[in-house]
Order: structure tokens, then sequence, then C-alpha cells
């Protein structure tokens, strides 16, 4: 299972392992990292699972779909170029390693 | 001895529980469940979990070591039989009796059974929890022919899925539209249109009158027009009734759901309850609500919690749902059985549009079609109770984030 690092934004790491083919959501959410909220339930319908991923890794991510785009206006941390939805990104094995970064809140 | 009890693992539960701890309660915490799982997600059994995308342990909010770690004592597979109130305690079925200084009711709701003979017949179908969903999966694979009873959310999204699946769907619906008691008439109609385009036939103002096995198996769904409709599988979704004969028993007040004031509190000082077992006061609102929905789960659970903890804040949270079919997201924001005015903001026809309702000028709910964006904008603009005008909603040149 692939390694994922979350730092909050008070910068501690946490590192979780995720099965292949769920979301980082999903995983965050399963091992309790605190600075996710998903409030949907993975829907892509409330932007409470807001991450920030360095540019390094933004190739390896799955496309933004025009939802996500939209909805990443209406963050609780306004967007940055790094944003995305942790429910819109599925686990893969070019994944391991990656560290996203939480926002200060999703509400 | 500070020991609380929650009575309900579902959403609302699990967040009573989490919120306990969070806002400093140090004592026993004890959240019991009478399913057989861990608390998990309610929303995606009728929509990817059914399509069979979802292992079950995808959909448990927590692992149970998360659980532990809090030291919330969680148990599953546990019936409360009584709320002894004299004595502080409940029962539960297995005949112990846990004491408890603050009790949570989170008891949730069930599906209303469809009132008609025949209806115990092992091919009707309900669908409200893991276990249900289950069931349907197995029934839903082997069926050819599926007749959902209710234009409801639940109807509606199985016969999506079912749809998807290759089946043979038709959809009863005792109104003139579907989704009638949550939307606007150009929302039923753009629900309507998608479903018929993806080959489900829809039955308005249709009732079932009775249901007759099938010599090869299967049902007959005889309606009051004379039609007979042979289904291998009959989906029922005709509405929820609240899960509160623990509570009545007990003596609590109880109508159309637990009676809670604006803080969560039932008619016992030491009992909370919420979730959508509860009949509620909300400030935004001038009379009592029962919603089955997360968010009332989940924003009513904390109310509960900061009740129990002496911290009373009050219930003022605005409603917000979602319901997914095929790939058409459908949002709503605030509660809109109150307007006068609707005003569409993008085309339905374009698949991606939003309804904003007004009551005397003000902005009550919107309605949202493959328009996420303008939901969350709706839901800041509801609860901070911004001026919007029907011309500004309408004008989709307008940038309503500018009202906020």
């Amino acid at each position: 299972m692939p390694k994922i690092n979350f730092v909050s934004a008070a910068g501690v790491t946490q590192t979780i392992e995720i099965p292949t083919g769920w979301t980082l959501m999903e995983g965050a959410i399963q091992n309790g990292v605190d600075g996710i909220t998903a409030e949907c339930g993975g829907g892509c319908a409330c932007a409470t699972c807001h991450v920030l991923v360095p540019a390094a890794w933004a190739e390896k991510l799955p496309p933004m779909a025009p939802a996500e785009n939209d909805l990443l206006e209406c963050t609780a941390v306004p967007r940055s170029p790094q944003s995305r939805l942790s429910c819109q990104i599925a686990v893969t094995g070019a994944l391991e390693g990656l560290t996203v970064h939480l926002p200060e809140r999703q509400t | 001895m500070n020991a609380i009890v929650v009575v309900g693992a579902g959403q609302a539960g699990l967040q009573i529980a989490e919120c306990l701890r969070r806002g400093g309660h140090s004592g026993p915490l004890t959240l019991l469940g009478e399913e057989r799982w861990p608390p998990y997600q309610r929303p995606p059994l009728s929509k990817k979990y059914l399509g069979g995308a979802v292992a079950d342990e995808r959909l448990f909010f927590r692992p149970l070591d998360y659980l532990a770690k809090q030291e919330i004592e969680f148990r599953a597979s546990t019936q409360v039989v009584a709320i002894d109130r004299a004595n502080t305690r409940v029962l539960l079925a297995n005949g112990e009796q846990l004491a408890y200084a603050g009790l949570a009711l989170a008891t949730g709701a069930r599906p209303r059974m469809l009132p008609v003979p025949g209806a115990e017949h092992p091919a009707v179908c309900y669908l409200r929890g893991l276990e249900d969903a289950q069931g349907l999966l197995v029934k839903l694979a082997a069926a050819a022919r599926v007749v959902v009873i209710g234009g409801g959310f639940i109807g509606l999204e199985v016969a999506a899925t079912a749809c998807a699946a290759g089946k043979t769907v038709t959809v009863i619906e005792a109104s003139e539209r579907l989704l009638a008691r949550a939307v606007a008439p150009i929302v039923s109609q753009y629900f309507a249109d998608l479903h018929r385009t993806q080959g489900v036939a829809l039955q308005f103002g249709a009732q079932v009158t009775r249901l007759v096995p099938l010599a090869g198996g299967g049902l007959s769904v005889e309606l009051n027009d004379g039609t007979a409709l042979p289904a291998d599988l009959v989906l029922v979704g005709v509405g929820g009734l609240p899960n509160q004969e623990l509570a009545a028993q007990a003596g609590l007040t109880c109508a159309n759901g637990i009676v809670v004031d604006e803080f969560a509190r039932t008619s016992d000082p030491l009992i909370v309850a919420a979730g959508d077992c509860t009949s509620h006061i909300n400030r935004r609102y001038p009379t009592p609500l029962r919603l089955e929905s997360v968010q009332n789960a989940v924003d009513q659970a904390k109310i509960a919690a900061f009740s129990l903890l002496g911290l009373a804040q009050p219930y003022q949270d605005l409603p917000w749902f979602w319901s997914d079919q095929y790939d058409v997201k459908l949002q709503i924001a605030g509660l809109s059985q109150s307007h006068d005015t609707a005003v569409v903001r993008g085309a339905a026809v374009s698949g991606a549009f939003s309804v904003f309702y007004f009551a005397a000028g003000a902005l009550v709910a919107v309605d949202s079609v493959n328009r996420p964006a303008d939901h969350m904008l709706a839901r800041k603009l509801l609860s901070a109770q911004r001026a919007v005008t029907p011309e500004q909603a309408a004008d989709v040149n307008f940038d309503l984030k500018l009202l906020l």
C-alpha cells in the first residue's frame, strides 16, 4: 500500500498507508487525519477535503474534472494553483511517498 | 459517575461521541449500534455501492482502533430495549444495564412499509442499511425487470443504478411529478426527462393496489388503473419513519420524531437526541422539522454533544442535501417549501442549472443541477442571509460572489 504524508497546517506530518484504488480522502478519514472534513463523503459536492499538492507531484495526479475545478472556488481557505480535492485523487503506485499539505480549515 | 451512553451508531451517533471527546468529556463513553458493522456512510448505499463499485469496508467512517484510541467503547449488534429514566439506566437485550449521567439518542429512521396486500414477498425490497443494500445487490444482479415504487431520492437513485446495469426499470409515483416534496416543477421535469432518456418508464398518479406472485417467479405489481407490471424485483421508497419507540416508551415527548428543542434536548434534561429520529427546532424556521440527511445528522449531533457538555448552542445550521443519478448531481441548499417565486440560473436544456427560490423577496433555497459551485455559494449566501434579488440570481453574468 502506498505511503502518503499529510502535513497539517501546524506542520505536523502524519504518514499513512492507503490501499490502491481508494481516494486520498478515504485514507485520511479512516486513519483519523484531522484537517479533512469530507462532509459529503466523497461526492465531489462540498469542497471540505481540500489539500495542497506540491507542483512536482501534480502531473502524477488524475486530471481535474470541471466539477472539481468549480468547487475549488468555494473552499474555506481560498484555492491556490496547488489546490485539489482529495476525494478526487485515487491512490496508485505512482503516488508512493506523496506529500500533501492541509489548509488551516475546511469549513 | 459521569458516563455518557449514545444509542445509535450511525452518522449522528458517531458524531456525538467524537464531539463529546473533542469537547472535553473525559468520563466513560459508550456507543451502541444495533447493526453488526462499525459506523458507516449510508449515502453511497443507493449510489456507488449498489453499482458494485464499493467494498463494505470502504463505507466505514473510522477504523475500530480509532474509536478505541479515543476511548469510545463501541458495541456492535447491541439492542437497547428500554430506557429506565427513574434509575438513569438503559437496558440491553442481553439483560445488561448501563447507567448514564447523560444519554444521547440517535436511533435514526426506517423505511415506511408498503401498505398493500402481497408486500411481504421476498422480491419486495427496502433500502436503509448495509444489510438491505447487500440483499438488494444480490437480487438486482439476478433481476431483469425492476419496478420502483416511489419517485423520491431513494427510488430514483436505485432506478438510475438499475438502469445503468441494463435492467428494465419502471418508476411508479403517486403524485404528478418526481421529487415533489423536495424540488420545483422545473427540476422534477429535468429528472423525468433524464430518466426517460436513459430508458426508464415513469408512471405518475399511480397507486399500487396489490402485489401478486407470478407462477414463473417474481411479482405482478397491480395499479389502481388496472395496469399490471411484471417485476423480478420491487424496490419500495415511499418515505421514512422516525425510530422513536424507545423514547416514547420511556415517556419522552414524540410527535413525528423525538421532540427536541433548539439545543437538541428532549423533554428529559439528561437526554438529548439528534439526526433522522428527531422533530427539532432550527432557529431559521418557524415550525419543527424532521429531516433525513447527512447535514442534519452531523450538525445536530454537534449541538446535542454541546448540550451534554453544558455548552448550550442553538441549532441554526442551513439544511442541505444531495443526490447522484447517472452522472447528474443534484444539490439542495435550504428548504424551498415556503417559496412564492423561483428563477432559473443557466438553462435546463444545457444540463447545468440552478433554481433560486424566494419567499417575500428573500432567498430561501437553491437547487443546483451539475453546478456545484452555485451550491456552495448558495450555502454561503443563505447562511449569511445575504440579500439577493431574483434578477441577480437569474443573470449568469452577474457574479454572486460579490454579494458575500
